[in-house]
């Protein structure tokens, strides 16, 4: 695994661990740095959305109904005052994306935090254990991968009323099914090799084959996977939004702030356009980098 | 070959009726207060238990329940709280219209997908695999609905303001009303789904075409002098699309219930818009009627790609 300087005379041989080495190809790789950086700047927005409440003046659900709207009532295109133009509300676009910024991430992050915490352990147990638990498992797997997702979160959503609590867990309780799956697939092979035999053989125990030695080979995938999944889960979550079923309001964010424009895209292109485009800009950026990351920790994929 | 079928079929049989019991149990339990809204604002407590007794609302849930299954094996899935319609007549109406979406953007996104796979994986890491890659990314990126709203923007409002009505604003013409309508009206929708998942297959065939085309019968096939376009596509491409057609079938089963959004946008009333109003609406009936369609849609695709599966590579049959 290791045996990557094979130069006989190198005074002093690095072992270099397959995680390190996919580190070193991903470092290289410009559009991933690119994207990470994009993200970065997508992060310190987030956190430092109240910087932009204060530079501006306007607190994300303050309406300005005589400085914010046209006499007519309309939303205020971009101005020296409103750097991105105000909402149907005479709210600032900007300050609002700022702070939406803040919602898409937040459960961008903890849906994929629960999804693959519960994907691995289900997926190691399910392979690794066998029997019953493996054939529970491997038929809840199929029930949640087969239920349209979409459908059954809008449904539940409106059941139980919106909150970031809810969209959390609604994706999160969707979404581990395929984590669990390809853990399972690599589980169902590992388990087979002589290294657990070697453990089992030293007296370890169930759990600690499972999460010590198992669980650190099969964290390839599952990274790659990972990655790929907070872009998604952003999607998910803005797509709630944009449907009606996001945070109630005043909240901002993404999809909902869309929601909102929907209706006056042919006289308020801002109003549509700039939360459009943070959210486009976070999905890409995310999506740029999971790629990276896919082919740092598979280079054969993308071998020439 | 029978007996993996049987079994094959049993499983998917018993995911369905699993999914019986959670969408049951998810929707029936939770507060409903839909025999309010149909009694009106100024409903007697008796005008509301008798509208409960009539849709067996007042019954146990295990009651309702077995009533449901029963019924649901008779191909009843029972009817709308609004107006009785029969859920599969409902359903029946949806359907054509989510069909029409779905494959009309199967072909797209298929064309689309494996095209560009094959160009990037005949010239790798090229300015065109570059290009094409970063192209399917972008659109891989979007948002359905802010695809949606784009296209109607500059394709809708924009050409339509310039004199060009070339397409509507949204809605379902039949085809049985003339295929140039039922054209029109699916366009942007397609143009829409097509974008979005053509970057999945781009990836697959890539992938596929890069390791097939690693294969000593390629070299083979060149060295007999064999022309490249004949070797790509004859040899290469034949046994590279086994996954893209694996991930197509499953793909075409979950668009059934996952077109929620482009329905949406572009408001067709297909099984996702029916879905979101019966949602709206508190129609437990039509709810669990559309998600156990489209749940067995999915089920059914799988099935049919496990099968195909068996058939290709007889591995597959000893496990």
């Amino acid at each position: 695994m290791t045996a990557i300087m094979e130069v006989v005379e190198a005074p002093q041989i690095q072992g270099r661990s397959p995680f390190t080495l996919a580190m070193r190809r991903l470092r290289r790789d410009k559009v991933a740095m690119v994207s990470l950086a994009v993200i970065a700047l997508i992060v310190l927005m987030a956190v430092f959305a109240p910087v932009f409440a204060h530079l501006t003046g306007h607190p994300p659900n303050e309406q300005y109904r005589d400085t914010g709207l046209t006499p007519d009532g309309l939303p205020r295109g971009p101005d020296g005052t409103f750097w991105l133009g105000t909402d149907d509300l005479g709210r600032d676009v900007l300050v609002r994306i700022a702070y939406g910024a803040r919602v898409s991430l937040l459960v961008g992050v903890a849906a994929t935090a629960i999804t693959v915490a519960v994907g691995i352990v289900l997926g190691l147990a399910a392979g690794f254990l066998g029997g019953i638990v493996d054939t529970v498992l491997a038929r809840l797997i199929d029930v949640v991968l087969s239920v349209p997702f979409l459908l059954v979160a809008i449904a539940l959503v409106s059941v139980t009323g919106p909150s970031l609590t809810i969209t959390v867990l609604v994706i999160g309780f969707f979404s581990w099914a395929s984590v669990a799956r390809i853990v399972r697939g690599q589980v169902l092979s590992l388990r087979e090799r002589e290294f657990v035999e070697a453990a089992r053989s030293l007296g370890a125990g169930d759990t600690r084959i499972m999460f010590v030695d198992i669980l650190p080979n099969v964290l390839a995938p599952v990274i790659v996977y990972t990655t790929l999944l907070v872009p998604v889960v952003i999607v998910t979550q803005a797509t709630l939004s944009f449907l009606g079923l996001g945070l109630p309001p005043p909240t901002a964010d993404w999809g909902g702030m869309i929601n909102e424009a929907q209706a006056y895209y042919t006289t308020a292109w801002w109003f549509i356009l700039f939360p459009g485009l943070a959210l486009l800009i976070t999905t890409l950026a995310f999506n740029l980098f999971g790629d990276g990351v896919r082919d740092a920790f598979d280079p054969r994929a993308d071998r020439s | 070959m029978v007996v993996f079928l049987i079994r094959r079929l049993l499983h998917g049989l018993l995911v369905l009726w699993l999914i019986t019991v959670a969408v049951f149990a998810l929707f029936f339990i939770a507060p409903s207060n839909v025999a309010q809204s149909l009694a009106g604002r100024q409903a007697t407590p008796e005008t509301i238990a008798l509208i409960k007794h009539r849709l067996g609302l007042d019954q146990p849930v295990w009651k309702q329940y077995l009533h449901f299954v029963w019924n649901a094996l008779h191909g009843n899935l029972g009817y709308d709280y609004y107006h009785q319609v029969p859920v599969t007549a409902i359903i029946g109406q949806a359907l054509p219209i989510t069909v029409s979406l779905a494959l009309g953007a199967a072909i797209l996104w298929l064309l689309l997908g494996v095209f560009n796979g094959v160009i990037s994986a005949v010239h790798p890491r090229s300015l065109a695999d570059r290009g094409l890659t970063l192209f399917s990314l972008f659109f891989y990126s979007f948002p359905s609905f802010l695809l949606g709203l784009l296209f109607l923007y500059f394709v809708y409002f924009k050409l339509t303001l310039a004199g060009f009505n070339w397409f509507p604003a949204g809605g379902y013409s039949p085809l049985a009303q003339g295929i140039g309508g039922w054209f029109d009206h699916l366009t942007l929708p397609w143009l829409t789904l097509a974008l979005l998942l053509a970057a999945t297959y781009t990836r697959l065939t890539r992938g596929a075409m890069l390791d097939v085309l690693g294969e000593d019968y390629i070299r083979t096939a060149r060295s007999k002098g064999l022309r490249e376009s004949r070797v790509i596509v004859r040899h290469g491409l034949r046994s590279a699309l086994t996954p893209v057609v694996t991930q197509f079938g499953i793909d075409l089963g979950q668009l059934v219930g996952g077109v929620v959004v482009t329905e949406t946008v572009f408001s067709l009333p297909g099984l996702g818009q029916t879905a979101v109003t019966a949602i709206n609406q508190q129609d437990l009936p039509v709810i669990i009627g559309i998600v156990l369609f489209a749940s067995a849609a999915v089920v059914v695709a799988n099935l049919l790609v496990d099968i195909m599966y068996a058939v290709l590579d007889p591995r597959v049959r000893l496990h």
